[in-house]
């Protein structure tokens, strides 16, 4: 149960008036990962949405040191604050690197499986809004089939999302969760927990956003929740090696059923051009890794 | 009792930033720079060094690692060679314009494609406008003793120092190489002061995005733009300069060795004819100066020691006298000519150095250069002189150019 969410830090450390934009997911999330990871906190940010987030010089919505570094290196530059804290004997401050999909999934996958290989004690986080949203909402390795991106523009992503939770879970790092801004509970109990932790502490965050995603910006709550209850987007954790079924997802496990992908996919302008072919793929492997996860909370 | 030992250029390297003390070291094994990261990883197992050692996936996230340990408060170290340093090369911008004092050696090697694992300069000299201070050594004990002088250059004008010296003909020649006391390495070398730590007690957005002009903050002051921002770079260049004649000058008065600051001369004080170039060419020439003594030709060798900041004054003065000019050097600027010949033409427009030129590409991947070439091919530049033919050329050292 949410142990934490009854004394949720009160302090803000992301002003009003930042510069992401209505509606926005990261923008959700980031406020309440900082709430639980409170000010002894240092973000390792690449060029993203984050960045903009952060406000352009010489003014930042955010109180919190943050050091932007260049695509590719996130986890890299984390993994370097990280050695650098040690070799200060500043050992109490919690490093979080906060890449965008394409920071994690493609760009800069080498330095954080790198990083997660040699454990590295950090939390990488990846807000995966499923494309190059900063740049215009072109296509990533995250972006589902089926989805209109700028440079899928006519015959929509061809290939489904890479399975990048098994990739970091072939790591056999400590802590891998996913949370979503639309169950900020969740979320909250599992970056408390995260900070707890030593090593390498992988945390998935679902981003749902409204200009990449196609849908009105008061939705980005309705639309991460469907995510959840489709059981495209699962909540879970897997702490050394035990996967369990958390929140929401935890529910539908336990009575629930999965309401119909195409709920979620019709409420989105990216999925517009989705054929009836593409919509079938992806409630097929929807259910299939449902049924693993099922299967994995039982044994 | 001096503590002499007969070492190779990288195990130098390696004592040297034993002695230096950084906080992190981060490194990626390449050719010819593996035995220096191998050591050092030996004396932070050992516990001789008290690092932080990160064995990273890649050179990208080997500088990353430094730059960000610099960032937090640690002094730092990396080293990489050839495609290693290519691979660097965004983050060679983000060092420098972070103004962080990173030290880094640079093993210098031949660049693909083709493959070399074999010594030149292209690697270095390609990343001559990354905003680095590129200091090239000609020996050994050279190499060390620079080592602990880049620390000091680094965290005094804030500017990240690259230590270069040459593959194999260095890193892998044993020579003997005084090592220092490490008590004097204190008295030369303060501890590490950041000009700005990212630290909770303070939180900032660091290297956030900067706008074209000049902005206000909240407290209405106006604050630099993104062009102020490189030219406060460029300002701290300006100023290198004479902090790394003082550091080699304080160095040489505690040890006795003096490696020139920005550069260094030999018998050039008569000399007609001035062979030039960086590195260990450039000790090779003073051999071949020699030869060309027993001749009869009065000729004399300077050194580029640092090649940015270019020591322009310098070369000025030093080439003043000379009617002919003989550069060797193991890059090229590809659609032009060898940079450092470029760059001494720069220096000498508006003197009354009027001497021909003669650029000779030399030793590119591994190719010996024997002192009886540069000999030869340093004689047939001062032959030129009154022969009508006075024109600056390019000449390739030893190249079967399949005529």
């Amino acid at each position: 149960m949410h142990e934490n969410i009854f004394k949720m830090n009160e302090k803000e450390y992301i002003l009003p008036g930042n510069r992401s934009c209505q509606g926005c997911g990261l923008s959700l999330a980031y406020r309440y990962i900082l709430k639980a990871l409170r000010e002894n906190t240092i973000v390792a940010i690449p060029p993203s949405c984050l960045c903009v987030l952060h406000g352009l010089y010489p003014t930042t919505s955010t109180i919190i040191p943050a050091l932007n570094t260049t695509f590719a290196s996130n986890a890299a530059s984390a993994a370097g604050i990280v050695a650098g804290l040690n070799a200060l004997n500043k050992t109490d401050i919690t490093v979080l690197a906060l890449s965008g999909d394409g920071g994690t999934y493609d760009i800069g996958i080498q330095s954080l499986s790198g990083a997660a290989e040699r454990n590295t004690d950090f939390i990488f986080a990846c807000y995966d809004n499923e494309g190059y949203m900063n740049t215009g909402t072109q296509r990533s390795g995250a972006t589902p089939m089926g989805a209109i991106t700028t440079t899928t523009p006519v015959l929509t992503k061809q290939e489904p999302k890479k399975d990048f939770l098994k990739i970091m879970e072939a790591h056999h790092i400590p802590y891998l969760a996913t949370v979503s801004p639309a169950y900020p509970a969740d979320l909250y109990d599992k970056f408390v927990k995260a900070k707890r932790i030593r090593g390498t502490r992988y945390i998935h965050i679902d981003t749902p956003c409204p200009p990449g995603w196609g849908y009105p910006t008061r939705d980005t709550i309705k639309i991460g929740r469907l995510a959840v209850e489709t059981g495209l987007f699962i909540l879970f954790e897997i702490e050394n090696d035990r996967f369990r079924f958390t929140g929401r997802s935890k529910t539908m496990a336990e009575r629930g059923k999965l309401l119909p992908l195409v709920n979620y996919i019709e409420k989105q302008g990216r999925f517009k051009k989705m054929s009836i072919e593409q919509l079938s793929s992806l409630q097929a492997s929807v259910n299939s890794r449902w049924n693993e996860c099922l299967k994995r909370a039982e044994g | 009792m001096n503590d002499v030992r007969i070492i190779t250029g990288n195990e130098a390297a390696a004592l040297a930033v034993k002695l230096a003390k950084p906080g992190v070291i981060a490194a990626y094994p390449i050719t010819p720079q593996t035995s220096l990261a191998e050591k050092l990883s030996e004396y932070v197992e050992k516990g001789e060094l008290k690092s932080e050692y990160v064995r990273v996936e890649s050179e990208h996230s080997s500088l990353t690692v430094c730059i960000s340990a610099s960032t937090v408060g640690a002094r730092v170290f990396t080293a990489t060679s050839s495609n290693g340093l290519l691979y660097m090369h965004e983050q060679l911008h983000w060092a420098a314009g972070s103004r962080l004092p990173v030290v880094m050696c640079c093993v210098n090697r031949g660049v693909g494609a083709p493959w070399s694992i074999f010594n030149d300069q292209q690697d270095s000299f390609s990343q001559r406008d990354t905003g680095w201070i590129q200091i090239y050594c000609r020996d050994n004990q050279e190499i060390l003793d620079t080592i602990i002088q880049a620390y000091r250059i680094a965290e005094e004008v804030y500017i990240p120092v690259m230590v270069c010296y040459d593959g194999f003909i260095l890193s892998h020649t044993m020579m003997p190489v005084e090592i220092p006391d490490s008590g004097l390495i204190e008295e030369f070398l303060p501890p590490y002061r950041p000009h700005t730590i990212l630290s909770p007690d303070d939180p900032k957005t660091i290297n956030p995005v900067f706008f074209p002009t000049r902005r206000e903050n909240s407290e209405g002051i106006l604050c630099d733009g993104y062009m102020e921002m490189r030219y406060k770079l460029q300002a701290a260049f300006e100023k290198s300069g004479e902090v790394i004649r003082n550091a080699s000058r304080e160095w040489a008065e505690i040890t006795g060795r003096d490696h020139g600051g920005l550069i260094w001369e030999y018998m050039t004080e008569d000399a007609e004819l001035i062979l030039t170039g960086m590195g260990s060419i450039a000790t090779e020439a003073t051999l071949a100066a020699d030869a060309l003594r027993d001749e009869g030709i009065r000729a004399g060798v300077v050194g580029i020691r640092a090649y940015r900041p270019f020591p322009k004054e310098e070369v000025a003065q030093a080439f003043k006298k000379a009617t002919a000019i003989a550069v060797f050097e193991k890059c090229i600027s590809y659609g032009y000519e060898g940079g450092v010949c470029s760059d001494l033409k720069a220096a000498f427009y508006g003197t009354d150095i009027k001497a021909p030129i003669h650029d000779y590409i030399a030793g590119l991947g591994g190719r010996d250069v024997k002192t009886g070439e540069i000999v030869d091919a340093a004689r047939a530049t001062l032959e030129t002189v009154g022969s009508g033919d006075t024109g600056n050329k390019t000449i390739w050292l030893n190249c079967y150019k399949g005529i």
